[in-house]
């Protein structure tokens, strides 16, 4: 039996609802409009007053409707046919709605119930199972989607029956489970979870010991992110923290990628929605679209959903992971959803933290974080979810609320400057600035050097230190004049420059220099560190700046030049003459 | 939404609370957001408790009284809308400025928005004729972008210029408080321009009360869906100034006791701005909705909340800026940016519009620091000497707001100006670019 109330007040989507039945936190009900009903979440309960949050206009809404509450939380549906797809922050399938404009109290199915999966059994009679055990597997894309026990089961079961191999429609019985009181349990392709809880079906999450590739080398190189790891990129508009997601999101090295737009320009979906169903995954020669799923909520959609979309989006990557895949998470942009919160506390009236935002933002934020991760199945197989947020810190400056809270929370930040930005230095990241605390992981170092060459990390660390000194004599230059300062102050700065424009620095628009894998990135790092350990001969500081930008031209050259290609090979040629011209001996 | 109103229309005549801007009466039957008049003002409810509702009077609530008449008209805000609109001004609530009614559908403003994936991506570029605009910021049909200047700039000019030259169906200029002198301008240049019938004009002028003026860009969207979605045009949607938009937001959300943010503005601000600006669309079938908005600065400080939130929202902005040198105002090539540009320069316009673009801001940026080396007292190179004449031939020719040419002949003009003061390597062209276009 379900629980009923009535509206008796409105505050733009805050509703406030009576009721004397059971009522639970944060349970979804829907309120009776007209024809519709629309979806809200309770935030509060009070006595008998509960108040919820509206997941859309409430606009014409009057007191007294009647209002049925669900009895569950907000919840996603689980299952094949989730990759490729367009949700809103509530997982309705944009491609099903009709019109073109989204319409009020519309839901729809994310799944397709009517499609036949090609089924294969991956347990048998007798085996004994618990929740995000693999039970069967069906094709999905590429994948291998895996038919899992539900998550929401508890204790051991018993696989009583399994369906044999063939083609099934998601809400067939695929298999039937006993428990250990001897009742029967269905299982189908598909399951419900509550979006606010984490899954918890695997057996451990070890500290990250693996480097997700990303094909971006002011990532891989200077500063890494670990696979299963944590990491943020804030930035002021205008910095390219949009083109980063989308390069990350195009090369890096993941089974598939789960994109919440959250709050954020509707044409820069649509660019996904464009160009991915196009490009190729350069991994699998398959289309980028077919491993990517997207949340939508964009900045003129219902906000009270911005804060939900997040969580479909995690929810849906760690289901993924239960299934031992690789999981790239980015959301953009985290600060629209915490801006989300502050409305919702303020019509509340609570008393507001730091810039009105709740005073809990920091607990919300590191919680989600922690969701992210890598984790040993019970099977013994891994999986691992990889969280990249962006945050659009107000005014650029990053001593506000959610820049601090995220900060505290995530292992590596990515922090895009508009300095260098106005210089064209794409990607803007400042290689001083931020960090990656995985390169001061043991585990990592010894990751990285066993896969890119012992002397990886020593390199890595080498120059970072350069990029630094010449940022140093870069400010002792501009106070003193070029002819104030030492010849070797020349030399140093110009290094840096050569670690800046040929590592750190990278074109996304071009087809060869926007992806570098790792034996690659080893490649030139180990040819850029020769030429800062080596010295140069010249009589005046006027001969460093033309010498230099030769040099890096050159560079350039290579990285626009497929690897190991003959045209790679003969500028490399064209390089060794340079730098042989005033190479000291 | 009910058809007949009148029957529904209900009157109260107790009020038991007023403040500034609202007004407070037990009432039943009302729906969130519903229009009512209060004392012959409009008022919107703003929140229903129990049967307390509470209203929002947009003229104010001078004078009102306890026992000032309440109808409620059961309703949200609407528009008619219809061929009529064409070549009209109207005030904030949709009514005609000179008088006379208009045939038309109604509408609700501030409808729902575009489910994102019947979007289609913006490609086609909007030639303006501004150099400094179509070379190096080119807009694009569906794009959102504001101007980002100071009070004293002609930013309200500019829009005009682009508005005329702009080759849109139709031309929505949602005026919020304008001043008088700048409506009665806008209505003189659209009129000379003989252009009057494709313009359609929703006006609060600084004589209105401040927070109508809310209403005002939600008629102008409206009337811009109506054109662009049902009838497949190309609308241009000038909107100015919406600092003072937002301006009327935070003295609303002052007024409900809401617990400001950012520069006293309200935490919803992003939002507020954000669902005004992605009206901005191209649809599927042609039609499409271009915002062109103006942001005003106080002393060009764009880390202020209006401004940094605008400029997480729009696709870009310009920026306009008195050069000093040549005495015009120009586009700021190093602050403006036009995100949407990529899609259309180099693939609707010549091949080398892109490189041409980069290499003459690079040139300029190459004087100013020139610039900063002569007024720092260190001795200027031969090529510094160059650029310096180069960056004031620039400006003169291309960034200046007066420019009106094709963007072939902007491309031209730049070879001239390249080849005037460079060599080919300095400019660093694309070599086949170099042999088809350099000027010998």
């Amino acid at each position: 039996m379900k629980s009923i109330g009535k509206v008796t007040g409105i505050i733009a989507n805050l509703v406030i609802v009576e009721t004397r039945e059971r009522v639970a936190q944060n349970e979804i009900c829907f309120i009776k409009h007209d024809d519709t009903r629309l979806m809200a979440e309770v935030i509060k309960i009070m006595g008998h007053k509960v108040y919820v949050q509206v997941f859309e206009s409430t606009r014409g809404l009057k007191v007294g409707s009647e209002v049925e509450f669900a009895g569950h939380m907000l919840e996603v549906t689980l299952g094949p046919g989730l990759l490729s797809k367009n949700f809103d922050g509530l997982q309705n399938d944009l491609d099903k709605m009709t019109g073109i404009f989204l319409k009020r109290g519309e839901y729809t199915d994310p799944l397709e119930k009517d499609k036949e999966y090609e089924f294969e059994p991956l347990s048998k009679e007798g085996d004994k199972v618990i929740a995000g055990s693999w039970l069967g597997e069906v094709k999905e894309n590429w994948i291998g989607h895996k038919i899992m026990v539900p998550f929401a089961f508890n204790g051991e079961f018993t696989v009583k029956s399994i369906t044999k191999k063939g083609s099934y429609k998601m809400n067939d019985t695929m298999a039937v489970l006993v428990d250990k009181d001897g009742k029967e349990h269905k299982v189908s392709m598909v399951q419900k979870w509550p979006v606010k809880v984490p899954i918890r079906a695997f057996k451990e999450k070890p500290r990250p010991f693996k480097v997700l590739e990303t094909g971006v080398r002011v990532f891989d190189t200077l500063n890494p992110i670990a696979e299963g790891g944590t990491g943020f990129i804030p930035g002021p508009f205008g910095s390219g923290k949009t083109v980063l997601q989308h390069a990350l999101s195009k090369q890096a090295e993941a089974d598939l990628v789960v994109i919440a737009a959250c709050g954020e320009r509707a044409n820069e979906v649509v660019e996904i929605f464009t160009e991915f169903p196009e490009l190729d995954d350069p991994r699998t020669g398959r289309k980028l679209m077919e491993r990517t799923t997207i949340i939508a909520n964009t900045s003129n959609m219902p906000v009270a959903a911005r804060e939900a979309s997040v969580y479909t989006a995690m929810t849906i990557s760690e289901y993924y992971r239960a299934m031992g895949l690789k999981v790239l998470l980015l959301a953009d942009s985290t600060s629209r959803w915490a801006q989300a919160l502050r409305e919702m506390s303020n019509r509340m009236e609570e008393l507001p933290g730091p810039d009105g935002f709740p005073m809990d933002l920091p607990a919300i934020i590191s919680n989600f974080y922690s969701r992210a991760g890598y984790v040993f199945l019970n099977n013994g197989e891994s999986g691992s979810i990889t969280f990249i947020g962006t945050v659009s810190p107000a005014g650029g400056n990053l001593k506000e609320p959610v820049t601090e809270s995220t900060k505290k929370a995530a292992r590596c930040f990515y922090a895009l400057s508009q300095q260098r930005a106005d210089s064209k230095r794409y990607p803007a990241i400042d290689p001083i600035e931020s960090y990656s605390k995985y390169l001061e992981y043991p585990e990592i170092v010894e990751y990285l050097n066993k896969n890119n060459g012992e002397n990886w990390t020593t390199n890595v660390w080498f120059i970072k230190d350069s990029l630094l000194r010449s940022k140093e004599v870069y400010e002792q230059i501009n106070i003193l004049g070029d002819d104030g300062v030492p010849l070797d102050y020349h030399i140093t700065y110009w290094k840096g420059e050569v670690v800046d424009f040929v590592i750190s620095q990278q074109d996304a628009f071009d087809k060869i220099d926007q992806r570098s894998e790792f034996k690659r990135q080893r490649y030139m790092l180990e040819k850029v560190v020769d030429v800062l350990k080596s010295e140069y001969k010249f009589e005046s500081f006027e001969e460093v700046n033309p010498y230099f930008k030769r040099m890096i031209n050159q560079f350039k050259q290579m990285n626009y030049s497929e690897f190991e290609s003959e045209k790679f090979k003969k500028n490399e040629k064209e390089l060794e003459v340079i730098i042989q011209e005033r190479k000291v001996a | 939404m009910e058809k007949d109103t009148k029957a529904f229309q209900r009157v109260y005549t107790k009020l038991f609370q007023l403040t500034k801007a609202t007004v407070s009466l037990k009432a039943s039957g009302i729906g969130n957001e519903e229009l009512a008049i209060v004392d012959g003002r409009l008022a919107q409810v703003v929140k229903i408790m129990e049967d307390i509702v509470t209203l929002q009077v947009f003229a104010g609530t001078e004078g009102i009284a306890t026992d000032a008449e309440v109808i409620f008209t059961g309703k949200a805000p609407t528009l008619k809308v219809g061929e009529d609109l064409a070549g009209r001004f109207f005030n904030a609530y949709g009514e005609p400025i000179d008088g006379g009614q208009i045939m038309g559908e109604e509408r609700e403003i501030g409808g729902p928005s575009v489910n994102p994936v019947r979007r289609k991506q913006p490609s086609e570029f909007i030639a303006t004729g501004i150099a400094g605009i179509d070379l190096n910021n080119a807009l694009v049909t569906g794009q959102k972008i504001p101007f980002f200047a100071d009070p004293d700039q002609p930013y309200n000019q500019v829009m005009a210029n682009v508005a005329l030259r702009a080759e849109a169906d139709k031309i929505i200029l949602g005026g919020v408080g304008l001043t008088n002198d700048d409506y009665l301008y806008f209505k003189r240049v659209f009129d000379d321009a003989g252009a009057l019938d494709r313009i359609v004009g929703f006006i609060n002028t600084t004589e209105n009360p401040p927070v109508e003026r809310l209403l005002v860009p939600d008629m102008a969207l409206s009337a811009a869906e109506y054109y662009a979605s049902e009838k497949g045009q190309k609308v241009l949607v000038l909107l100015t100034d919406l600092t003072l938009y937002a301006d009327a937001l935070s003295i609303v959300s002052n007024r409900m006791d809401q617990i400001p943010s950012k520069d006293s503005m309200p935490g919803s601000l992003y939002s507020d701005l954000a669902r005004l600006y992605e009206k901005a669309v191209q649809f599927p079938d042609g039609g499409s909705i271009t915002i062109i908005a103006v942001t005003t600065l106080s002393s060009g400080d764009i880390t202020h909340a209006i401004p940094d939130n605008t400029g997480y929202i729009t696709e870009g902005q310009l920026f306009l800026r008195k050069d000093s040198d040549i005495g015009k105002v120009i586009v700021d090539p190093f602050r403006s940016l036009s995100r949407l540009k990529q899609l259309v320069i180099g693939k609707r316009t010549r091949e080398d519009h892109p490189q041409v673009m980069n290499a003459a801001v690079r040139l300029y940026a190459d004087a100013a620091n020139a610039k900063t080396k002569l007024e720092n007292g260190f001795d200027l190179t031969d090529y510094d000497e160059r650029t310096l004449d180069f960056a004031k031939a620039y400006s003169e020719k291309l960034l200046a707001i007066d420019v009106n040419i094709e963007v072939d002949a902007m491309l031209e003009t730049a070879y001239e100006l390249f080849g005037k003061h460079f060599s080919p390597v300095e400019v660093g062209l694309k070599q086949e670019f170099v042999e088809k276009y350099w000027k010998k």
